[in-house]
């Protein structure tokens, strides 16, 4: 189980009040399409997904990755039972969605390039060290229910 | 995996951009390594590791300068690399997971400190650049 210090959950917490969930959302799943185009083998009912910027400016992809985000937002507040908080949308990706656990590891890491884009020099070693906990603890979560 | 030469446009761009800041980003990429996986330490325990270590530093230029050959030789990257790929294989031999966490931080470092350029175009680009030297880098190891 992962066990943040209070430190950590301090920069995280802190960090993630001035994330705009809307628009990180949309970026990270946007990038993840793009630089690792087999992950859009997940959404064939997406529309066009042809060029970075039809991808970029795809509105079901800007809507879906809010949807992702805000669900993640969710974890920050429950990093002490990561996988209690994620138990029924692990089952969700196993039984119904039939997503490798391999692509929520994927997203963690656009998503930290997406918040060191955004933070610059603010997201600096330590800040990254805590979110990359993060990230690898719901990636885990949420394939913790996989049979 | 291929390198397109829309690619190798990016990268040498981006590249270029950051021009005598590499070594200062190799060390950055090198820190956020070791601070974000900690496991990749245990290659260096006779490194002070401290934030500003001069060893960390040097080493990061080494890594910098390394990357910027491959830039300039990104047509042929295995040639170019070839005694760093025996280097890793036969010396060092650092298990490959490592080289995604390195690449992953070198991403982040560039992210960073020029926003204008990391673009979703360019952040793929990168992505593969780093992924290509990795793989020539532990293409010997068995």
């Amino acid at each position: 189980m992962v066990h943040f210090t209070a430190e950590e959950k301090a920069a995280i917490t802190s960090l993630w009040g001035k994330v705009n969930v809307e628009e990180a959302g949309g970026e990270a799943l946007g990038r993840l399409l793009v630089v690792y185009p087999w992950t859009q083998r997940f959404f064939d009912n997406f529309g066009n997904l042809s060029s970075t910027s039809a991808i970029m400016g795809n509105p079901k992809v800007k809507a879906h990755g809010k949807k992702v985000l805000t669900s993640f937002g969710d974890a920050i507040k429950n990093m002490d039972n990561l996988k209690g908080a994620f138990a029924k949308l692990s089952e969700l990706h196993c039984d119904k969605l039939h997503v490798d656990p391999e692509n929520f590891r994927l997203l963690g890491n656009v998503l930290v390039c997406v918040l060191a884009h955004h933070f610059g020099h603010e997201f600096n070693p330590q800040v990254q060290a805590a979110f990359q906990k993060v990230v690898a603890g719901v990636a885990s979560a949420l394939a913790h229910k996989y049979h | 995996m291929v390198l397109s030469s829309a690619d190798k446009n990016n990268v040498k761009a981006c590249w270029g951009k950051i021009g005598s800041h590499a070594g200062e980003y190799g060390a950055e990429a090198l820190e956020r390594t070791f601070c974000s996986f900690p496991t990749t330490k245990t290659y260096f325990p006779h490194f002070d590791l401290s934030h500003g270590s001069a060893q960390v530093q040097a080493h990061g230029q080494k890594v910098a300068d390394a990357l910027t050959k491959a830039v300039a030789h990104i047509d042929d990257l295995p040639n170019a690399l070839s005694d760093l790929s025996d280097l890793h294989a036969y010396k060092l031999r650092v298990d490959p997971v490592n080289f995604k966490f390195l690449s992953h931080c070198l991403l982040v470092t560039l992210a960073c400190h020029h926003p204008e350029e990391f673009t979703p175009a360019v952040h793929a680009s990168l992505d593969k650049f780093f992924s290509a030297v990795s793989t020539v880098l532990t293409s010997k190891y068995r």
